[in-house]
């Protein structure tokens, strides 16, 4: 394993205005030619103005077998939301 | 004439590189170079294209792209030498590249405000292409020149292979006196500024080469140049006139 | 390019009734299963192996293609191979990287393609013998892939349904760059409609055989269609594929080597003539034409490269060193 070519994660922006966004992954063994190698396989169709490389070992991810306690309690917070609230129609848009 | 004949060398310059990196394909070291080499064929092929295109139109006889690069044999090509030296391996295709794209990126600099507007078009484009190429192809010269003894030794035998060519470069040659192309002979400073900068973070050292090899402008070649133009024109001059 | 229907993945599995049904009942849902979710071993084993397959598929189908880069008759058709044949090397490198996902490295899916453990399209072990295997090739190889590929768009396996997207966003150009090709041939002098014909006839066998043995042989086609890694059916899509690609001939006036080939008005699709499985299993089992020297192509890649891959490793430890030397 010590002798494989490290995983790094590629995110491209893909117009000035919108965010980074997560694309795919690719093997390089620095940041350069990450970079690079970002550059040439996920850019060919002008798919982008930015690239991020992340070391794939670098990505701290949630538990998936935490997902109910993380994001299962936020659901009945309704009141988090514009349509919880009754506010007369005549008074318009709000 | 001069200018056609000029035009026809860059042109040839730039597909017989294109050809020979895309000789690569599915063959690299690594799959991420895999996608990496026929960007940059891509690149020299593109440029080619319109560079036939215009010179076929300053000749006015009517040879399109696919004439001018099918039709003429090793003795009618007008590239220099090292753009056709075989691909040998990594190290060799990478210094190759990095030696061209070293030249052209400030060759098409100063011609970016070239009298002729089809020169000063390419110009704009393909000066991008090759700072891509000199970064790609450098970073490699760096890594392998400062990787492992064996892949120092075999970029030191690159060097060794190859610096012998770069002088023609520099040769004026159909170009002569052309104003709307640049003097290739003043290309020389920015060429060896780059290359110096590379080769000392790759711990390569400039050699001194006995005698530059040349001819290429005059049509004498290498022995290989007519094995991959045999191979490239095959199928065009089994089929004379036919469309594809 | 294209998988061909999945080759020996064992889809068994060891995991309680109660976690089993409730897998299913998230797939069934049409939930997406990304790669930290719990799911049944023989769901992560069957994706390992057909993404594996498929991304072998992609990278040795270079090959035959890349055999006429060199040789291309035009500058424009030299772009567009070259193009095409760079982004088979690009579906390969998403289709690993979606089963890297599932905890398997490339390095190790590489050292089984090499080895001759990992399977990979069969269609790739026939030669490409003239020009014009570039036109059927894009217009068949591909256009079968594409009938197998758009299904797996929805897979239930996120990482593989979104490589799968991206692939066919990419391959949209394929087909048509090689019905173009052909075309040109069909339209031309007799030798070029000639080569035409000739690689049609040996190349539309081997395309239907892309779709995998019929239903009613294919071993592990109901477990993968009950987890969604798989929508429609080897003959559902071969038959679809044969649908499409009749007129597609007709309008080129290229002849189909298959005497029995004809509409039936009943089930509203054309029958075909029996397809030859033995000759199909001899390639998938290693004795096609070209077998052993796909693999020692890519074997010599990989070894000749490993001097290259070594060196950039060595540097990166230097740079690393020298980086943290400076802070």
């Amino acid at each position: 394993m010590a002798n494989e070519t490290p995983l790094w994660e590629v995110f491209i922006r893909p117009r000035n205005g919108l965010s980074h966004k997560h694309v795919g992954s690719l093997h390089a063994a620095d940041e350069v030619l990450a970079l690079n190698a970002a550059r040439d396989v996920y850019t060919r169709r002008s798919e982008g103005t930015s690239i991020w490389v992340v070391r794939s070992s670098q990505i701290v991810a949630s538990d998936p077998d935490q997902a109910e306690e993380n994001f299962e309690p936020t659901g009945d917070k309704i009141y988090r939301h514009p349509t919880f609230y009754d506010i007369p129609e005549e008074v318009g848009h709000m | 004439m001069a200018l056609f004949d000029a035009v026809l060398e860059l042109a040839d310059d730039h597909l017989v590189l294109g050809h020979r990196i895309s000789e690569w394909c599915g063959h690299a070291p690594m799959l991420e170079e895999d996608l990496a080499m026929p960007n940059m064929a891509l690149d020299l092929i593109g440029t080619a294209r319109v560079l036939y295109d215009h010179a076929g139109k300053l000749e006015g006889q009517g040879r399109d792209e696919d004439v001018l690069a099918y039709t003429r044999g090793e003795r009618e090509y007008r590239n220099c030498l090292l753009v056709e030296r075989e691909n040998g391996d990594f190290a060799v295709t990478m210094l190759r590249q990095f030696y061209f794209a070293a030249f052209m990126e400030p060759y098409w600099q100063a011609a970016a405000n070239s009298s002729d507007a089809v020169i000063a078009g390419v110009a704009g484009k393909a000066v991008k292409e090759m700072a891509y190429h000199i970064r790609h192809a450098g970073e490699w010269v760096i890594r392998l020149g400062d990787g492992t003894e064996e892949s120092a030794a075999k970029m030191r035998d690159a060097v060794d292979e190859l610096h012998r060519y770069t002088g023609e470069l520099f040769e004026e040659g159909a170009a002569e006196g052309e104003d709307a192309l640049p003097s290739r002979a003043s290309i020389r400073p920015a060429w060896e500024a780059t290359v110096a900068g590379v080769f000392a973070e790759a711990n390569l050292e400039m050699p001194e080469v006995r005698y530059a090899q040349t001819g290429g402008r005059n049509g004498i070649h290498g022995e290989a140049l007519g094995h991959m133009l045999a191979e490239m024109q095959v199928l065009a001059r089994a089929h004379p006139g036919a469309v594809w | 390019m294209y998988s061909q229907g999945l080759i020996g993945a064992d889809g068994s599995t060891e995991e309680t009734q109660e976690f089993l049904d409730a897998f299913q009942k998230r797939i069934d849902a049409e939930e997406k299963i990304e790669p930290n979710d719990p799911m049944p071993e023989g769901y992560r084993r069957t994706l390992v192996r057909q993404i594996g397959q498929h991304a072998h598929s992609e990278i040795v189908g270079m090959l035959p293609e890349g055999n006429w880069i060199t040789r291309a008759p035009s500058l424009r058709r030299k772009a567009a191979l070259l193009a095409k044949v760079q982004d088979e090397g690009g579906h390969g490198l998403y289709l690993y990287s979606a089963a890297e996902t599932l905890g398997v490295s490339r390095e190790q899916m590489t050292e089984e393609l090499l080895s001759g453990k990992a399977k990979y399209s069969s269609i790739f072990n026939y030669p490409t013998l003239s020009w014009a295997d570039m036109g059927t090739i894009g217009w068949l190889v591909d256009g079968a892939a594409i009938m197998n590929q758009i299904p797996l768009c929805r897979c239930s396996f996120g990482p593989y349904a979104r490589a799968m997207i991206r692939v066919c966003k990419e391959e949209s150009f394929h087909q048509r760059q090689g019905y173009e090709i052909v075309m040109y041939l069909a339209r031309g002098t007799k030798e070029q409609r000639d080569m035409a014909q000739d690689s049609l006839n040996r190349w539309w066998w081997p395309s239907l055989m892309m779709f995998g043995p019929h239903d009613a042989d294919s071993a592990h086609s109901e477990q993968s269609m009950e987890w969604k890694i798989k929508r429609f059916s080897n003959d559902a899509l071969r038959q679809k594929f044969i649908d499409a690609t009749v007129p597609q001939a007709e309008f080129l006036g290229l002849t189909l080597p298959d005497p029995d080939l004809k509409w039936n008005d009943e089930k509203g699709g054309y029958d075909h003539g029996p397809i030859d499985w033995d000759e199909f299993w001899r390639v998938v089992k290693g004795d096609g034409v070209m077998n052993r020297d796909r693999v020692k192509a890519r074997k010599k890649a990989w070894d000749d490269g490993a001097w290259v891959r070594e060196a950039a490793l060595a540097h990166a430890v230097k740079r690393e060193a020298r980086m943290q030397a400076a802070e």
